[in-house]
């Protein structure tokens, strides 16, 4: 820093006292309005450093208290207040009910895709398309329960298997060589009346020897001719989607172990206005009756 | 390229200003004169039209705020008298953009910064603020003893009057510019009445506060500082195009009105006039917005002599080079004047620029209106489900789901529209929720101004063997047969 204040000899500047190969920097300050916005700027950042939490320090939350955490329950509040009036319609009505209006259907639909990815998709899949290993799709046209509003929305409440009520969805098949009901030999050949039951090749002399044996053990659930019964889950065995593998092994060992599969009941978990919406949603997915 | 003039006579020149002087307050002097009052028209149309244009109403219909120009932010849409742009149209916007750039660079090359000098946001208001401060302060002198003399009663008075019109004028500026994005009236009262948004003020706020600052303070420093339109105007420019002249061979040598001296009598009234505070007896210089009020103002002094008019005019520099050839070596007086006005040419206006920016300006107008003839009104968007790609009934068909949106971009009546399916024989389609025609066909109902969301089936039966991947067509027919709208899709299946 020079000490004296140093004037250029040609335009009458100040200079900086900076010298470069004989070229000395004149001292040629910002317009005051440029320098106060600047000093405006400063005095913001200032400010705003001490009312909001801007310093990485745990616990730090500025003078205002204020954070993006502290402000989501007034944003839900917020939110919930404003969808309030429609989810209150959403409860009272069925889901059928809920299908015919076109404003409570699209809101619905909306919520329902919500809701089914944060309950459902982890077993039913994104799009309802099922996983092996007994997860059904939703998508298909095959109900185990009933494809209805009101039977999605029962199965959706009292969930499969869960224990939940003694009534719904509790059924389950019996494991034939487990409990010594059938022999191996007698499992194999009701099995190649079953394959036999949705055209698949079969060995015609077990099938012919299995038809008595389906009719003693199978027929008062899945149905004389295999077309299933949903008051009791039963799936129908005369068609092409094999929620357990439609192959020989598969169907031998669906008959000597059973099969049941299990889903939560969702009744008290979740707000009925969300299971009439996850109930639209689902019926909308493309397997709807 | 720029050819600019030749060795000039020796003109009587101020030494180069020093880059490094501070800023002088520029007070310009009033002024009458014929451009000036081409000025003061422009200046009232444009303030009009910025002022009135928001109140314009237009029936369009429930729903939308019935106003003939508006930029609606909360429903993504732009409206213009009967054009409705959607988000996914601003290409429109973008094309009128081009079309005032490259209209204003054919502008400048035939008639120079008409923009910066007439129309400019800029130049307005600067000259409505100016206007102000003459009515309350004084002209020039009046205004100049003001600032030099004591901060009296009488200063604080006017200052505080001054600045008080000036705010007041900004805030109805600002105010204004609200009502270009929301409905006018509304607006206005809930502004008025303390109940607009926060949002509404802050921006209300913001544009009043830019309109005083830049046409209150910083006026010409805008256009010399901080507009970068002077810094490359300079390419658009070139010596057959109309610029603001001194016609040096006819003032030089400056002084008194005697046989001795040209035209000028450096009487300086044309520095005085000028909003930019520069002389322009020194030639060209980015400073000058062409306003061409140092041509009035150089005009009366010539009236007053007795003298021609135009020592100061709008001339090509082409004309200038001309002038001072024709003229070299004469001594001042009316036979030089004659030959310099005689070595004059009209001005050449086509030009290999000139063409290229009609060219261009063509081209573009075509364009758009090829897409705007060709923009579709109605569209239909199809989305196959990914998940699952496809679904396995139980008679072993296979199903595909997808996801139709309708979109309607009118007005009016909505349109009940069959969706037929074009694809291998068997196929069949039903649609959600949909009713259907006599002949068994999907109907889609669209919404006025909106989207309809449909969810479609399709569905191959058990005996049809396609591969994994086969196109297939959806196309939307009218009640008299006629296909408004075509979209391709595919259906899946399993791999064979
Ligand atoms: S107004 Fe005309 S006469 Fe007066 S100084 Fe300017 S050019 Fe010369
Ligand atoms: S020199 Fe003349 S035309 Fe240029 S800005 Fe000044 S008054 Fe306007």
């Amino acid at each position: 820093m020079p000490t004296k204040i140093e004037k250029d000899s040609i335009t009458g500047q100040e200079t900086t006292g900076h010298e470069w190969d004989g070229l000395k920097e004149l001292n040629t300050p910002l317009p005051k309005w440029w320098l106060y916005t600047f000093y405006a700027t400063i005095l913001f950042a200032a400010v705003w450093v001490v009312l909001y939490p801007a310093i990485p320090v745990q616990g730090w939350t500025g003078l205002t208290g204020w954070t993006a955490r502290g402000a989501l329950p007034a944003q839900m509040d917020a939110e919930r207040a404003r969808q309030a009036p429609m989810l209150a319609r959403l409860r009272e009505v069925s889901a059928e009910q809920i299908a015919a209006d076109p404003e409570l259907r699209g809101f619905a639909l909306a919520g329902g895709r919500v809701g089914f990815a944060n309950n459902c998709a982890g077993c039913h899949g994104a799009g309802g398309q099922g996983a092996s290993g007994g997860f059904p799709s939703l998508a298909d046209d095959d109900w185990l329960w009933g494809g209805s509003f009101e039977a999605i929305h029962t199965t959706i409440s009292h969930g499969v298997r869960a224990g939940e009520s003694d009534e719904e969805r509790g059924i389950a098949m019996p494991a034939f060589l487990a409990t010594g009901m059938l022999t191996q030999a007698q499992i194999n050949d009701t099995a190649d009346f079953v394959l036999s039951l949705s055209g698949r090749s079969a060995d015609p002399a077990a099938v012919t020897r299995g038809r008595e044996l389906y009719a003693e053990n199978c027929a008062s659930c899945h149905g004389d001719g295999g077309e299933g019964n949903r008051d009791m889950g039963a799936p129908r065995l005369n068609d092409q989607i094999w929620l357990y593998g439609g192959d020989r092994a598969s169907v031998v060992r669906s008959i000597a172990y059973s099969r049941a599969g299990v889903m939560p009941a969702w009744r008290g978990r979740l707000d009925p206005a969300m299971i009439n919406m996850i109930t639209v949603y689902v019926h909308a997915l493309g397997g709807g009756e | 390229m720029n050819q600019i003039a030749p060795e000039r006579p020796k003109v009587d020149k101020k030494p180069e200003p020093s880059l490094y002087a501070s800023h002088q307050k520029v007070q310009p002097r009033a002024v009458k004169g014929r451009v000036r009052n081409i000025k003061w028209a422009v200046l009232v149309v444009l303030l009009a039209l910025y002022y009135v244009v928001p109140w314009f109403r237009w029936d369009r219909g429930p729903g939308v705020p019935d106003q003939a120009v508006l930029v609606d932010i909360s429903h993504a849409r732009l409206f213009f008298l009967w054009i409705e742009l959607w988000p996914q149209e601003v290409y429109f916007l973008t094309g009128a953009l081009v079309l005032g750039a490259i209209g204003l660079f054919a502008v400048t090359s035939l008639y120079g910064r008409l923009w910066c000098g007439f129309t400019c946001p800029q130049t307005v208001w600067t000259d409505l603020f100016m206007w102000v401060e003459r009515r309350i302060e004084g002209d020039r002198n009046a205004r100049i003893k003001l600032d030099q003399g004591a901060k009296d009663g009488r200063w604080w008075k006017l200052k505080l009057s001054k600045h008080a019109a000036w705010l007041f004028i900004a805030m109805a500026t600002g105010g204004a510019w609200i009502m270009y994005f929301n409905d006018a009236p509304t607006v206005t009262w809930a502004m008025l009445t303390g109940q607009a948004s926060l949002t509404v003020y802050g921006f209300f706020a913001l544009f009043t506060a830019t309109t005083y600052v830049l046409a209150g303070a910083a006026r010409e420093q805008v256009c010399t500082y901080m507009c970068p339109w002077p810094r490359f105007q300079g390419a658009m420019l070139d010596d057959n195009s109309l610029v603001v002249t001194y016609r040096d061979w006819r003032g030089e040598p400056r002084g008194k009105p005697d046989a001795a001296h040209g035209d000028c009598v450096d009487c300086k009234a044309c520095v005085h006039v000028c909003p930019t505070g520069i002389d322009i007896r020194d030639g060209q210089q980015l400073e000058c917005i062409g306003c061409g009020l140092c041509v009035d103002a150089c005009d009366d002094v010539m009236a007053k002599l007795g003298r021609d008019k135009g020592l100061i005019a709008f001339e090509t520099l082409k004309n200038l080079a001309a002038s001072q050839a024709a003229v070299a070596g004469m001594a001042p007086g009316p036979a030089r004047n004659a030959a310099g006005m005689a070595a004059r040419v009209p001005q050449k206006k086509i030009r290999p620029r000139t063409l290229i920016y009609a060219g261009v300006i063509m081209g573009v107008v075509a364009l758009m209106l090829g897409a705007w003839m060709l923009r579709a009104t109605l569209t239909l968007s199809v989305e196959r489900d990914r998940a699952p790609l496809f679904v396995q009934l139980s008679d072993g068909g296979i199903r595909n789901g997808y996801t139709l949106k309708l979109a309607n971009k009118t007005r009016g009546e909505d349109l009940h529209l069959a969706l037929v399916l074009d694809g291998p024989q068997g196929l069949s389609l039903t649609v959600q929720d949909a009713m259907e025609d006599a002949a068994g066909r999907p109907i889609l109902t669209t919404r006025d101004d909106g989207i309809t969301q449909w969810r479609a089936l399709v569905t191959a039966p058990p005996g049809l063997r396609l591969r994994d991947s086969t196109p297939i067509t959806f196309r939307l027919v009218d009640g008299s047969g006629r296909t408004l709208v075509t979209q391709h899709s595919a259906f899946m299946g399993p791999r064979r």
